[in-house]
């Protein structure tokens, strides 16, 4: 069925790369990148996309003064007594081109960018998280090595060649 | 923000941590099987079972296709390591967040074009 090809065509068009401190997201998009930068920095529209209904939390508020020394602030959560922040400031912003920040809510947080290139009408859209270190990454990421193994065991030992 | 990717693996270790969805992967991983025919092995209703199922496949462990009237079951990755389900689970959260950004850039173009061009 041409809808479920389409789908698929979809779905492989947001990637993702891992090393040893750094994720990277790409995607491209149908659209300019001056809509796209708009998108990414007016709060009203951030709001609308940021928190998808799959990851299971929505976004409480989100302030953002996007331009160099300006800071941000994102809250996730159902009401004010149970919120997650997250905040930080701008340490680059070329409108329609490039915006990085930094994440402050931990220690060693990441460096984060987002880079619009722009090609005939469409956007290839880069979202990196470089943090300081192997260490840091995995702590601030969550992706601890102790927790993937035991996960490995757990799944070799259900789906492993029997 | 990778904090809300922990959250993902997360959901990884709480698909798996529940009998019923340890026994379906065993299962699957001898054969593929329909959600009826899971259903019936687990005693347990259509709905309860494509709840179970639908656990897995947001956790990347099951993927399902629907042919006709039928949904088949398998297992998701094959070679499915704990760091490639991490990616795969963080791949699609931004997958559903660009979904969503799509669709804000699409109604920007839109009134972008019935502003008319700028001058």
């Amino acid at each position: 069925m041409g809808l479920r090809d389409s789908d698929a065509d979809v779905r492989s068009r947001t990637k993702v790369e891992k090393s040893d401190r750094e994720l990277v997201v790409t995607r491209s998009f149908d659209a300019p990148a001056r809509i796209l930068f708009e998108a990414w920095t007016k709060p009203e529209l951030f709001m609308r996309w940021w928190a998808p209904k799959s990851m299971g939390m929505p976004l409480y508020s989100c302030e953002m003064d996007v331009r160099v020394g300006g800071k941000y602030r994102i809250e996730f959560g159902h009401d004010a007594a149970n919120t997650w922040a997250f905040f930080g400031q701008y340490i680059e912003v070329i409108p329609n081109a490039r915006i990085v920040w930094t994440n402050e809510e931990g220690e060693d947080g990441a460096v984060t960018t987002v880079t619009f290139e722009e090609v005939d009408g469409k956007t290839l859209l880069t979202f990196s998280e470089l943090y300081p270190s192997k260490e840091a990454f995995e702590e601030g990421g969550g992706i601890l090595p102790e927790q993937l193994d035991q996960l490995d065991e757990l799944l070799a030992s259900l789906t492993g060649d029997q | 923000m990778v904090q809300f990717a922990s959250a993902c693996l997360d959901a990884s270790f709480s698909a798996l941590a529940d009998a019923t969805r340890r026994g379906i992967l065993e299962q699957l991983g001898r054969a593929e099987a329909s959600i009826t025919d899971l259903a019936d092995k687990f005693h347990m209703t259509l709905t309860g079972m494509k709840k179970h199922v639908s656990v897995l496949e947001k956790a990347g462990f099951v993927t399902t296709e629907k042919v006709g009237r039928v949904r088949t079951c398998k297992l998701g990755l094959r070679d499915l390591t704990a760091e490639a389900a991490w990616i795969e689970n963080y791949r699609q959260l931004w997958d559903a967040r660009f979904d969503e950004l799509d669709k804000v850039v699409e109604e920007l173009k839109l009134k972008e074009r019935m502003d008319g061009p700028e001058r």
